[in-house]
């Protein structure tokens, strides 16, 4: 209690220097705790929004589909299984048939995927109804996301002729009329496809009752088994590339942080080293007084770790309301910001986990420590009668 | 051995190293000191009274040679039975004060009550008595930086009288104050000297100091050259 009490005192009497300190330290404290929960927020964002609008419950792809691998999707289509076939009845899940096509926007050719959907689907967050096309029965509707629209130059209303090769290796060609231009956050349904209604693409590519993708209902547990042609992936492959390439971020921000609770640090130690050679003589009286050269090392460590508490404390005072305001109004993002590589929301809800609040705090307690007590140990040495003539050994 | 003497030093020698070589500060020093006594360690500058006072106080050891200290052999005690030895015996006053900043004038007394554990209201009882000793109750609260150096000098002597030690060391306590306030802190601790038959140790070369002594003890050259009982 004597020394808490006497390093409190010694703290606030450091006056500018003190809050320096624990300024340095908040900063760093909040920071790190921020770009966190910045980039856990951003995951949680970007994976809900893929979990709406693409994945669901996990997908079913068909044995020889492979997104990276554009030839593999001719040939990565199959009949969908009976027992699949009867969620999909029931609502609970949705085939999607991808083929890839060369597109003629304005003139110019592109490749593509058109994909077909059930207009009335309800399982992912894509406006599939506008495909919905009892009123004009001579025109393919196609559905295509902002991206895309910026990219081929398409507009609502426009024509656009696809090439496309049915099973049987024969080129066919088709006009489609882009119907809605949809906004989403998901660029893998939105860049280079289109989406049309499911029938008609398989009807398209002679290929009536086949699907390349089963996507799952959000939130269900019976997953159909005994279906050869396809392979069940769950969130956890599915969300692989998002879950590596925020990992290869967080590397990069830890250095960030080591880097600025380094400088946080040494301010602290530096602090300590100019506290005890300033104070050299009060080390003696103290000693004459009758504290053990312990007493007085936990008293500066104390002091030193105060800084910790203090900025602990301060970060607390500026840092929740200021953390719990961005979590909730969100952070605006620059639209050019696109280097996690799939799809960033414009704005960003950050999210603050206790696991990623508790071990910030115990790393900037402990590190605190340590810098704090490190300078101490001049004191092991020092001989009272050293410290009282002023002299530091 | 006499239980009078609370003080025996036998054949001191303190050497300082000077690198290779080293300094003699204590040359074969030998007295003793009964309890109550007001005595005082003259001498020119560098005769070793500060060296000889810090082995005293337990704050500095023997090269050969010791000095017995309540029964306590310095230079066999510990670093933590020093601290012990000072903590509950013995009493520093320096010619700088050496006040704690940070505390308030009750509180720079209070501080060794602290050490000891002594409960809160036998510490506000005695740092009261010990500031009236000294005639600053009023100045309680004040903040070191707010005292004049006379008053800092009283503070220091209730500091070190507040814990009622045995032995009172005081090196040059009247340094660096006026005539008036020399006398004036000498005969504070004379009057504590007289009612509590406290010991008092002084290191000085003051003659207004040396006028109150009653045992005079003269270092020349690490070596006591005379020790005189004065009147
Ligand atoms: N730590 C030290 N290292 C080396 N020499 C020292 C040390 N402390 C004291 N001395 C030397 O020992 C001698 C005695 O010093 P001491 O401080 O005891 O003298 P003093 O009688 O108190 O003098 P003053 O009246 O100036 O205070 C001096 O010559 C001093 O230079
Ligand atoms: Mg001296």
């Amino acid at each position: 209690m004597l020394t808490i009490k006497l390093a409190f005192r010694n703290i606030t009497h450091a006056g500018i220097r003190t809050w320096l300190n624990v300024f340095v330290l908040s900063f760093a404290f909040v920071l790190i705790v921020f770009t966190e929960g910045f980039y856990d927020g951003m995951a949680q964002q970007i994976k809900d929004a893929m979990i709406n609008s693409e994945i669901g419950g996990g997908q079913f792809w068909q044995k020889d589909y492979d997104p990276y691998d554009p030839f593999s999707i001719e040939q990565s289509h199959s009949l969908v299984p009976a027992n699949i076939n009867d969620e999909v009845k029931k609502g609970n899940a949705l085939a999607v048939l991808v083929v890839s096509a060369a597109i003629f926007p304005r003139g110019h050719v592109q490749s593509a995927l058109i994909k077909g959907i059930d207009p009335e689907q309800k399982i992912i967050n894509i406006p599939s109804a506008v495909l919905d096309n009892n009123a004009d029965t001579n025109s393919i509707p196609g559905l295509i996301g902002a991206k895309m629209a910026n990219n081929t130059g398409l507009n609502k209303g426009d024509f656009v002729s696809v090439r496309w090769r049915n099973i049987h290796g024969t080129f066919d060609a088709a006009d489609i009329k882009i119907v809605e231009i949809m906004n989403t956050d998901v660029q893998s349904i939105d860049r280079d496809q289109i989406w049309i209604p499911l029938n008609k693409l398989q009807s398209m590519l002679q290929a009536p009752g086949q699907a390349t993708i089963i996507t799952m209902k959000k939130n269900i547990v019976n997953i159909p088994s005994g279906v050869p042609e396809f392979v069940f992936h769950n969130h956890d492959y599915l969300f692989k590339d998002i879950n590596d390439n925020l990992n290869r971020k967080k590397i990069s921000s830890a250095l960030m942080y080591i880097l600025l609770l380094s400088m946080a640090l040494l301010a602290v130690f530096d602090t300590q080293v100019l506290a005890i050679f300033r104070r050299r003589k009060e080390i003696g009286t103290l000693m004459a007084l009758g504290m053990t050269r312990w007493n007085i090392i936990s008293l500066f460590t104390l002091e030193g770790s105060l800084l910790g508490i203090l900025a602990f404390v301060s970060g607390m005072i500026y840092g929740v309301p200021l953390l719990a305001f961005l979590a909730k109004t969100g952070v605006g993002l620059p639209s050019m910001v696109q280097s996690v590589g799939s799809s960033i929301p414009t704005t960003l809800y950050p999210k603050y986990g206790i696991r990623l609040y508790i071990i910030t705090t115990m790393i900037l307690f402990f590190s605190v420590i340590i810098v704090s007590f490190l300078p101490t140990r001049r004191i092991t040495k020092l001989k009272p009668t050293d410290a009282l003539r002023g002299k530091l050994s | 051995m006499d239980n009078n003497k609370i003080i025996i030093v036998d054949n001191l020698i303190k050497d300082y190293s000077m690198g290779s070589s080293f300094f003699r500060a204590l040359n074969d020093i030998s007295f003793s000191a009964k309890k109550g006594e007001f005595t005082g360690l003259v001498g020119p500058s560098g005769s070793g009274k500060t060296t000889l006072l810090n082995i005293l106080g337990a704050l500095d050891n023997p090269t050969q040679g010791d000095a017995v200290v309540l029964g306590k052999s310095v230079k066999s005690l510990s670093h933590k039975d020093a601290a012990q030895l000072r903590n509950h015996s013995i009493g520093f006053i320096f010619q700088t004060y050496n006040l704690l900043p940070v505390y308030t004038v009750f509180e720079n007394v209070e501080f060794s009550l602290l050490l000891l554990k002594k409960g809160k209201e036998e510490r506000e009882e005695a740092v009261m008595k010990a500031l009236s000793w000294v005639g600053l109750t009023n100045k309680a609260n004040s903040r070191p930086n707010q005292l004049s150096g006379g008053e800092s000098q009283r503070v220091a002597v209730a500091r070190a009288m507040v814990k009622n030690p045995e032995i009172v060391l005081a090196d040059e306590p009247t340094a660096n104050l006026d005539a008036e306030n020399s006398h004036n802190i000498i005969r504070t601790m004379l009057k504590l000297n007289e009612e509590l038959k406290t010991t008092f140790i002084f290191a000085t070369h003051d003659e207004k100091v040396i006028s109150y002594l009653h045992r005079k003890i003269v270092l020349n050259d690490g070596k006591i050259v005379n020790d005189l009982i004065l009147n």
